[in-house]
């Protein structure tokens, strides 16, 4: 039997290596894939080189190609208004991962204990992230709200002294953006943070309970080390989530009492294309861009290097 | 075989000749919403009366920030509309870069130059040849209020100094009212604010701030008074005004609960779809301290250049007709503006327009004639948001000192231009 089956592998394994057929076998991917990599390289690698030169340009209303260095940055960091963007940027993305993150791992391991109608519940959770973040910014708009949402009904409770104008006071409106932004992605990463739960091994938690630990020691110790993957997944997901907030800011607060609630994106379509200066709305994108670089790339090496030998 | 060639060259010849004299326009505007969108169909059924077609470039988004955008963007991709939505010093912008055409030729023929005010029609020439057409003249210090609000309040008659207006406004307050509905918009904040400086430091002053943007004028006391002036108008509104758009708070003053608004007079609409008759029903008055000043904001349709001779007519076809005695009535009483051609009989508008002919009038004499900084008719759109910037800020922040606002002001506008 092995006789007679011996030659037909053997001479595959031939024809894998020299045949036509075998060369178009390993060829064809790499061929149907580089149309769409042509096109991701030259949209967007190619913009973002495009976006970078137009900063080192004096461009007003449209492009124009009169090099001057990097004036346009010089000009980016004197601007009041993007400190306070910048500055925005790292108080609302800090709190909204970190947040997002605590609130998914706390509903995810809840769920986790087998209770009844988990499913009903997850999929209750996971519902704000189906609205666009244009209606999330106009529901949150109407319930924060002084004299139409939550301030005026405990008021009609009776507590009159209650104030929750966070909307409309600049220095606490950033936060308001914070609670419309969790309330949208926590189920999401509620739901990362469930597969990631479920696809650890029930022997992990029988061999603890014979050692005698107890449950939130269990969790704490050796279930949360085993989601490194999921919080690295769910990092990237929201990072570039809380970077894109453009329809967020301008549904909620429209960049709030004065400009307290801009982010860099609102910022660099303000004046690029409301008020034709081109050449800065180019130089705060690519800041926006070394900004997100300079926290993904050590981040994403510290753990794309730990999985090669993990 | 041959009844075949004739129909096809037949029908070839028809096509030609049909061109020659016909032509499709596209025209990017943002007149979207109710009367406005009435008037530009009108605009396109005359057009369409004289044989060319109107293809229409309906932007939503009333300020036109998203028209212009989008005018950009074709344009940079070489197909810009044959006609666009442009106004005030954005036409000049467009015109130095090369993009619009000449249309002299029906200027000359119609005589632009014996009904339009020199003022306003420099606003419509590059190198001194027309290449836009204006279509309506908007005043935007206007105060509108509800007569009975201010009856039930015990305040007779409309405030004509800021000292009247406070006094006014305390008592409108015991009376349970809102003094004045605003929207705390930015543009809204910088309407309001333009509106104080103009009565406080009247039209040379303004001209100097908010037109030639001279330091001195930004940094001094007029500047600071009208400031502390604005600030102080924060205590007579509600403290829901963040982000209320102004046709939400000119309904306030329709329904009652605020009484007045200090608002262009494209709020006219809002209260004639209301029903409500202008000096009965609701009153319009200059605001405080403006009465001899006129702050215009100007709609043109500026014509881009064209190749096509079919299009250029249709283009001239269009200038005139925006012109023409008709359409500026019909058009001007559907908006609420009166007609940028001054020789229209304004016999059956309403008694607001009629006040703003004559304000019209009387600050075209004087020095009161001016553009408008909050509505893109005065500087460039840089300087405009920087301006609004440090207005809104300044609006919002109960710290920041009218000094340091004016200061802050002066290197902003520094910093954009």
């Amino acid at each position: 039997m092995s006789q007679t089956d011996s030659p037909l592998p053997r001479s595959r394994a031939k024809a894998g290596r020299h045949s036509l057929s075998g060369s178009l076998e390993r060829v064809l991917p790499r061929l149907v894939v580089a149309p769409s990599l042509a096109v991701a390289l030259f949209f967007v690698y190619g913009y973002m080189l495009w976006t970078f030169i137009l900063s080192l340009t004096d461009s007003g209303m449209l492009p124009q190609y009169d090099f001057i260095g990097f004036a346009q940055y010089t000009r980016l960091f004197a601007n009041e208004r993007w400190n306070v963007a910048a500055t925005n940027l790292v108080v609302f993305g800090g709190l909204f991962i970190i947040l997002c993150l605590f609130l998914g791992l706390v509903l995810a391991i809840l769920l986790d204990q087998r209770i009844r109608q988990e499913g009903a519940l997850r999929t209750i959770y996971l519902y704000p992230m189906a609205l666009s973040l244009i209606v999330t910014g106009v529901v949150w708009r109407w319930i924060l709200n002084p004299g139409l949402g939550i301030q005026s009904l405990v008021r009609s409770w009776g507590f009159e002294d209650f104030t929750f104008d966070w909307l409309v006071n600049p220095d606490m409106a950033i936060y308001a953006l914070v609670i419309a932004a969790v309330w949208q992605a926590s189920g999401f990463v509620m739901a990362l943070f469930l597969a990631g739960l479920r696809s650890i091994d029930d022997s992990l938690f029988k061999a603890a309970a014979l050692d005698g630990a107890s449950l939130p020691k269990v969790y704490w110790r050796i279930v949360i080390p085993c989601l490194r993957p999921v919080v690295f997944s769910a990092v990237m997901i929201l990072a570039h989530i809380a970077i894109k907030s453009f329809d967020l800011v301008m549904a909620l607060t429209g960049g709030g009492p004065g400009y307290a609630t801009d982010l860099p994106a609102t910022f660099m379509y303000t004046y690029t294309f409301t008020r034709g200066e081109i050449g800065l709305g180019s130089a705060s994108a690519i800041m926006m861009l070394c900004g997100v670089l300079a926290i993904l790339v050590p981040y994403l090496y510290s753990e794309l290097r730990g999985n090669k030998h993990g | 075989m041959k009844t075949i060639h004739a129909l096809a060259a037949g029908a070839l010849l028809a096509t030609v000749a049909g061109q020659a004299q016909a032509a499709e326009i596209e025209v990017l505007h943002w007149w979207t919403s109710g009367g406005e969108a009435k008037a530009a169909s009108m605009l396109k059924q005359k057009l369409e009366a004289k044989g060319h077609t109107w293809k229409d470039f309906a932007v939503a988004g009333g300020g036109g920030d998203s028209a212009m955008t989008v005018l950009k963007s074709r344009a940079i991709s070489g197909n810009p509309p044959a006609v666009a939505q442009i106004k005030g010093p954005l036409i000049q912008e467009w015109g130095e870069m090369g993009f619009l055409g000449n249309i002299d030729k029906i200027a000359e023929e119609e005589n632009w130059n014996s009904f339009l005010t020199p003022q306003l029609a420099a606003y419509n020439k590059v190198d001194g040849h027309y290449a836009a057409v204006p279509v309506n003249i908007h005043r935007i210090n206007w105060l509108w209020a509800n007569p009975e609000v201010l009856e039930k309040a015990g305040v007779d008659g409309l405030p004509a100094t800021w000292d009247e207006f406070f006094a006014d406004a305390k008592k409108i307050r015991e009376a349970g009212f809102i003094p004045l509905a605003h929207g705390g918009q930015p543009w809204q904040d910088a309407t309001v604010f333009e509106v104080v400086m103009m009565g406080i430091g009247g039209g040379d002053f303004y001209r100097k701030a908010f037109v030639e943007l001279d330091p001195e004028a930004l940094t001094s006391e007029t500047m600071v008074k009208s400031l502390k002036t604005f600030k102080k108008l924060r205590g007579t509104m509600d403290e829901n005004i963040a982000g209320r758009d102004w046709n939400i708070a000119t309904s306030m003053v329709i329904n009652g609960k605020a009484a007045m608004q200090i608002m262009g007079d494209w709020a006219k609409g809002e209260f004639t779809a209301a029903g409500l008759t202008a000096g009965e029903d609701y009153l319009c008055e200059a605001a405080p301290m403006t009465e001899h000043m006129f702050s215009y904001n100007v709609d043109s349709f500026a014509m881009f250049k064209i190749d096509d001779e079919g299009k250029q007519q249709a283009q001239m076809d269009l200038a005139s007709l925006i012109l023409s005695k008709d359409f500026q009535s019909t058009f001007n009483k559907a908006k609420g503006s009166i007609p940028v051609r001054l020789d229209v009989p304004l016999d059956d508008f309403d008694a607001c327009a009629k006040a703003s002919r004559k304000a019209f009038d009387v600050a075209s004499e004087g020095n009161g004639l001016v553009p408008s900084l909050a509505h893109g008719m005065a500087v460039s759109a840089s300087v405009q948001g920087a301006v609004f910037d440090v207005i809104t800020n300044f609006f919002n922040d109960p710290e920041m000192t009218a000094e340091t606002a004016a200061k802050r002001l002066a290197s902003a506008v520094r910093a954009a231009s």
